[in-house]
């Protein structure tokens, strides 16, 4: 695949709109399934940028996100959302966020950012020759975060597990001290 | 160029949507689409005009190697992605806890939230 920003501009453009649907949409569960659809688009475009770990990820992940959030909906009777939005507020963010927009493109044009496919590569570069022979991983990205960067996805991992179980926390019916508390 | 641009316009609609919109809900789905556009613009930043996926086959000698996109950035997506996860079944625990306290998603009627 040489050239791919047509490819890439389309499913951008997809994703753009698609978020525009999910923020501005008045019905919940229309939202839910407007940002999965932009999740969706995601795991493609990350195909086409020759990222297919990150793609299957993204695909399943996509799903969780999609149960979880239609879990935190779809099952309240209060999905609607009837109130009308607040102007001022609206057109206040509108022109702060268009300032960081601007700000933004100001700083990306000017300095010496690498352009779009040519990455500078100074630390991957002795990854990919190293790769293969040092850790026997056919694919770079597997040794890199199992290998190279090992102790990154440890930190990862406990993060994941913290936020997992803070949620188990939150949803927990009955606590352990109430139950001791009626016993004794 | 327009490419990072699209990416930074995906931030900011979910960073408008994390301030200015008034349900919760919508709050948690404006940080989802700010994950996503941050993985995408990283994974941008790693690509090769031309390359391929980092994937060691047999029989490649070291100039094919120099076509793979940069395998660094994708390495550290691929835990984002999942931890993205994890914090957002944090978050949607959180709605459904707030929703069964208060009977509503919208923040300006959660009267004990008023500071």
């Amino acid at each position: 695949m040489e050239n791919i920003a047509p490819q890439l501009y389309t499913l951008l453009v997809f994703m753009v709109v698609g978020s525009i649907i999910a923020i501005e949409t008045k019905n919940l569960l229309s939202a839910v399934i407007s940002v999965s659809a932009v999740g969706f688009a995601l795991s493609i475009a990350f195909l086409f940028l020759g990222a297919p770990d990150i793609a299957i990820t993204q695909l399943v992940v996509e799903v969780l996100v999609l149960i979880i959030l239609i879990r935190g909906t779809i099952l309240l009777d209060n999905t609607a959302i009837e109130k009308g939005r607040d102007t001022l507020a609206m057109v206040a963010s509108l022109i702060f966020f268009g300032m960081i927009l601007g700000f933004g493109a100001l700083i990306f044009g000017s300095t010496g950012f690498p352009a779009f496919g040519e990455p500078l590569m100074r630390v991957s570069k002795v990854y990919v020759q190293t790769g293969l022979p040092a850790t026997y991983a056919a694919n770079i990205v597997a040794s890199i975060i199992l290998d190279f960067r090992a102790y990154d996805t440890l930190g990862e991992a406990t993060v994941l597990f913290a936020s997992i179980l803070g949620a188990l926390a939150i949803l927990r019916r009955t606590g352990k001290a109430g139950e001791e508390v009626v016993s004794a | 160029m327009t490419v990072y641009f699209l990416c930074v316009v995906l931030l900011t609609m979910g960073l408008y949507c994390l301030v200015a919109k008034k349900n919760i809900v919508k709050k948690v789905i404006g940080l989802v689409i700010m994950d996503y556009a941050v993985n995408l613009y990283l994974i941008i930043i790693g690509y090769k005009k031309g390359g391929v996926a980092p994937v060691v086959e047999r029989g490649m000698n070291s100039a094919m190697l120099e076509r793979f996109v940069d395998p660094l950035p994708q390495a550290l997506v691929l835990t984002s992605i999942v931890i993205g996860l994890g914090v957002l079944a944090l978050m949607v625990a959180m709605c459904i806890r707030i929703y069964e306290r208060h009977g509503t998603f919208d923040m300006s009627q959660i009267s004990k939230l008023r500071g």
